[in-house]
């Protein structure tokens, strides 16, 4: 059986695991509202790896920001797994973040006092189920890394540190902020090979911005986004590995 | 407004908009070293102008002396002596009172008004009412604040008992007198109001009623302006010591000056030893904040140099920008420090009985204020403006490199790797940046040192009067008799109601000489199995006095630099006025005064008297002290009586309102430094770290165990500061000490566990509110607008 039937297989018996509703959010900068999202509907499947393609300022970090808890909307409605979180108080969102999601920015925003492998235990150490730090790592590719500290590692190394401690407790989410957007090719490549062994091997649904419209080739599924809104949604039929990919 | 300014200065006042926060807490660490430093100043200057109007005003004698009983017509002899402006004789007596409105033992010190006018020195300002009428013999001038005690006014009576004869006192006037400002109770240390009056009469009366018609017991003279005082002295003392003079003394030994002085002197030593502390820390705030700030602003200082500024003017920035911070603190110190001055010197009025303490502005303790905290702040920025001038533009503008951790650092990695990470992360930060996190701790541990250095005075004081009170002078009552009396008037006084127990004491007054050293002082002659006045070695054992020769108190010893089994000449001033070479047998500790003893017998026979005694300690039945009190009074005899229990209860009185206000003031200002230093360091941590401990919030650490990460830093410095603040206090006590110790009394040194404590508790309590600012501001951290931008 081709990967792609078993994938569509899976989707039609899928649970959802996120779903909005008429999202919106304005900004209130001085006298100046900016809709940055103005009526999100968007349905997320369980194991799903999701490219998020806009122009610059087209809303894309405002959506992952709220689904992941970061921010809350302006009006509509956040469901994860059939609970409401978007009236959430911040504790209960901090726990939200703690249980279920897994971040990775632009800027790779690890800890600079600890080396990659206490980096990767910072989040171990308060979730209930996790992978070994070792483990994590090794999946990135960095296990003859672990003690070396941030200022000692390529920007591709730390960025694959920071997929590590992501991805270490086992996310439900996996929210990427423009992963590759500092890096070059090659270490790109290999960044998202890791995401995308991250979502096959766990099986965490997967969700990446990007400005690379040649990642859009790996997903399932690519939605773009333009002034707030969404203005195309295409299921990728395929998915190719990352290491074919073009930029 | 803003227009006028340079650019540079523009930038200057935005900078401190955004450190207003630190600019604050290094503020209130100058505003405390400044207005302490104003308070002492200022209170000193307040008291000198109050004292020396006083003194001018109502012409406060130079040379005071006593004698038995000299005739009225030597005075032209005195006045004649050279360097004498003018003299006056007087009686002067203390007397018992019989007050209807208080069943307690009280005493009055008689002076005599000359019959026509007023004194020529030490004069009385009348508060209210009218000078006696010489054909009114009852009539009394009574002072200011034993009046108000007893809310006595003109036209009301007191009982007294003159020669044991009981004397109707009508009051005419309230006053007071340079010659009283601190009104010394009987037996204590400190003024009395309630048991302790001076009573200002005719002279006429008090010849009658002591038998002293053409006669003085007391003169006191003024001195020209260029006049030896110790040559005036020692003719004063040949001249009158056919008539049982007990040495002539200057304002030095004067109680009421004494009292005053010793206060002045310390808050001299305030000045010195205190505001310094404030200032070192601030110094240390103002330096962390610049370095942060150049760090921040590396990017900048590239670029400005780039345009053409130069190293001097970058520099000069740097240190403006730290002068304007202090000035804030130093202005709210001008503020605190007139607050405070007027604050002491209300407790002043407790003890200090001035017409009024003026308030004198002080520039001089403005300037001194001000200056040194400016000094300070430019010391503190120094180095860190000298960085900013040293910054190469073209490496400046690149970005810092990034910092450099390490495993190990100071802690064994078996132990780093038994933590958790964020515990890791602090201990890693305290490794990286050892001057930084030991100078934080040295700023707690100058707190705690501060606070112990203050409060341990109350343990001091605890000490003395618990050694005083509770060890040596354990007897009931204190009597003193008028004149000298032999064993009789022991044994009436045993016949009192209420008295378990009688020791005789006789004080003589002498002059010792050792050499060059000479010092006026007193024996006290006791017997050597007194149970009542007891006497401690420097072990604080209790030992008896001597069998022969002297006991001397260390300070008297010291004076006049004598020691053990060394031999001293000793003029007695009494009886046959004998001088004898006496050696010293023991050395004893005292905390007041410079007291020496002898045994009573020995000290009879040595003057070649037979068993004199000049008061009595007694042992009194608890169920009749009515009757005691009431009987004692009868005692012809009996000049004044004290009561151990009233002097403790005066004690504690007086000092109660004191101490809690003092209590408190160095509470919150030893806080203070705890809370300016932590809040301090932990605000440029965050502003270091924001990135970080944003990243742990999204990673879904809670806003407590973000706040872990950077406070546990400051609390665990904070727990190490504790015990070396603890000790740098001990040694800082030491030094207050030394500082606070004067002629009348010596501070002994005892710091109580509990003081400790509570001065950790306060450094606790301050870094945790300093700390709850800071959390505070962990919880607005923006975690969106910080992952967005470039580390
Ligand atoms: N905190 C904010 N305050 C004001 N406007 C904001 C804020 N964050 C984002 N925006 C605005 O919202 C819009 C969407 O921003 P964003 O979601 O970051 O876009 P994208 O990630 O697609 O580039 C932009 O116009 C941006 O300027
Ligand atoms: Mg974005």
């Amino acid at each position: 059986m081709s990967q792609a039937s078993v994938l569509a297989e899976a989707k039609s018996s899928a649970e959802i695991l996120l779903d909005t509703q008429d999202l919106t959010k304005v900004y209130q900068t001085g006298e100046v509202e900016v809709h940055a999202l103005r009526g999100i509907n968007l349905t997320v499947q369980i194991g799903e790896l999701i490219v998020l393609l806009g122009a610059s300022g087209s809303g894309k970090s405002t959506l992952l920001n709220i689904i992941g808890g970061l921010d809350t909307p302006t009006s509509g409605k956040v469901t994860f797994l059939d609970e409401d979180i978007t009236n959430l108080s911040a504790s209960a969102l901090t726990r939200y973040r703690r249980a279920h999601v897994g971040f990775i920015f632009q800027f790779y925003n690890l800890v600079p006092s600890l080396t990659a492998r206490e980096n990767v235990a910072l989040v171990t150490e308060i979730s209930s189920n996790p992978i070994p730090p070792e483990d994590a790592l090794s999946m990135v590719g960095l296990a003859d890394r672990m003690h070396h500290f941030p200022a000692q590692l390529s920007g591709g190394e730390q960025q694959r540190v920071a997929v590590a401690r992501a991805i270490a407790k086992r996310p439900n989410l996996l929210l990427c902020d423009e992963p590759t957007g500092a890096l070059d090719s090659k270490t790109g490549v290999q960044v998202l090979e890791a995401l995308k062994t991250v979502n096959e091997e766990l099986g965490a649904t997967t969700l990446i911005i990007t400005h690379n419209v040649g990642i859009a080739d790996m997903s399932d599924r690519v939605i773009r986004l333009s002034d707030g809104m969404i203005i195309e949604e295409k299921q990728m039929g395929r998915r190719r590995q990352p290491s074919e990919l073009s930029w | 407004m803003v227009g006028f300014l340079r650019a540079l200065d523009r930038k200057l006042l935005r900078d401190l908009w955004r450190l207003k926060g630190q600019g604050i807490a290094v503020g209130i660490i100058i505003a405390c070293g400044v207005g302490i430093m104003i308070m002492a100043l200022g209170s000193l200057a307040s008291l000198e102008e109050s004292r020396s109007t006083y003194y001018e005003r109502y012409r406060f004698a130079d040379v005071f002396a006593d004698v038995k009983r000299a005739p009225n017509q030597i005075v032209g002899e005195i006045r004649e002596i050279d360097g004498v402006k003018s003299a006056e004789t007087r009686i002067t007596r203390i007397v018992t009172l019989d007050l209807a409105d208080f069943n307690e033992p009280a005493n009055a010190q008689l002076v005599s008004l000359p019959d026509e006018g007023q004194p020529t020195l030490n004069n009385v300002m009348l508060h209210e009412g009218r000078w006696p009428d010489l054909a009114r013999p009852e009539e009394a001038i009574v002072s200011r604040a034993f009046a108000q005690e007893h809310d006595y006014h003109s036209g009301d009576r007191i009982r007294a008992i003159f020669n044991g004869r009981t004397r109707d006192i009508e009051i005419v006037g309230i006053g007071d007198s340079p010659e009283y400002v601190w009104t010394l109770g009987i037996g204590g240390l400190l003024p009395d109001d309630k048991r302790f009056g001076v009573f200002w009469m005719r002279r006429q009366a008090l010849e009658r009623a002591f038998d002293l018609e053409g006669a003085f017991n007391n003169v006191t003279v003024s001195l020209l302006p260029n006049a030896v005082e110790a040559d005036v002295i020692s003719r004063l003392d040949n001249m009158l010591a056919p008539y049982g003079a007990v040495g002539a003394y200057n304002r030095e030994d004067q109680f009421s000056n004494a009292f005053v002085e010793s206060e002045m002197g310390q808050l001299v030593a305030m000045a010195a030893i205190i505001p310094p502390v404030f200032l070192v820390v601030s110094a240390l705030l103002i330096h962390a904040i610049l370095s942060r700030l150049i760090a921040v602003e590396r990017q900048q200082i590239g670029l400005l140099k780039a345009f053409g500024f130069s190293n001097l003017e970058v520099a000069a920035h740097y240190v403006k920008l730290a002068v304007v911070l202090s000035l804030g603190g130093v202005l709210a110190g001008f503020v605190l420090g007139r607050t405070l001055a007027r604050l002491l010197t209300h407790l002043y009025s407790n003890t200090m009985r001035f017409p009024e303490i003026v308030h004198v502005f002080e520039p001089s303790a403005f300037v001194i204020g001000a200056g040194a905290a400016i000094v300070a702040a430019v010391i503190g920025a120094l180095n860190a403006a000298l960085k900013a001038a040293a910054l190469q533009p073209a490496e400046a503008m690149n970005p810092a490199p990034p910092t450099v951790y390490r495993r190990g650092g100071i802690l064994p990695l078996w132990l780093t790797n038994k933590l958790d990470e964020p515990t890791r992360m602090i201990v890693r930060h305290i490794t990286r940046w050892p001057i930084r996190a030991a100078m934080t701790t040295f700023g707690i541990a100058a707190s705690m040192a501060l606070l112990v250095g203050t409060l341990f005075a109350f343990d001091s004081t605890d000490e003395m009067i618990d050694t005083i009170y509770y060890r040596t002078d354990v007897y009931d009552a204190a009597v003193t008799f008028a004149e000298i009396e032999d064993e009789t008037a022991l044994s009436e006084l045993d016949r009192v109601p209420g008295v378990l127990e009688v020791e005789p004491t006789r004080d003589v007054y002498v002059r010792f000489r050792n050499g060059v050293h000479s010092e006026r002082g007193s024996i006290t002659g006791i017997r050597s199995d007194a149970k009542y006045k007891r006497l401690l070695d420097r072990k604080e054992t209790p030992v008896s006095v001597a069998e022969s020769g002297l006991t001397m108190t260390s300070h008297l010893a010291s004076l006049l630099n004598i020691g053990l089994g060394e031999r001293l000449t000793v003029e007695f001033l009494e009886g046959k006025r004998p001088v004898l070479d006496i050696p010293i047998t023991a050395v004893v500790e005292e905390y007041i005064g410079h007291a020496a003893y002898m045994n009573i017998e020995e000290l009879g026979r040595v003057m070649g008297e037979s068993r004199t005694i000049t008061g009595a300690f007694l042992a009194l039945d608890p169920d009749l002290s009515i009757e005691f009190n009431d009987a004692i009074l009868d005692r012809p005899q009996v000049a004044s009586v004290a009561l151990r229990s009233a002097v403790i209860e005066t004690f504690n009185e007086t000092l109660e309102e004191t101490i809690t206000i003092m209590m408190m003031i160095y509470a919150v200002i030893g806080g203070a430094i705890a809370a300016g230093v932590v809040y301090n360091a932990a605000r440029i941590s965050l502003t270091e770290r924001g990135r970080e401990l944003a990243s742990l919030r999204v990673l879904g650490f809670t806003h407590g165990e973000v706040s872990y990460v950077l406070l546990g830093e400051q609390a665990m410095l904070a727990i190490i500061a504790i015990p070396i603040g603890s000790l740098l206090g001990t040694a800082f006590a030491h030094l207050i000490v030394l500082g606070m110790s004067t002629d009348l009394y010596r501070v002994p040194y005892v710091l109580e566990p509990s003081t400790r404590g509570f001065a950790a508790a306060v450094v606790l309590v301050a870094v945790f509110l300093a700390a709850v600012l800071v959390a505070n501001r962990i919880r607005n951290l923006d975690l969106i607008e910080v992952l967005k931008t470039r580390e």
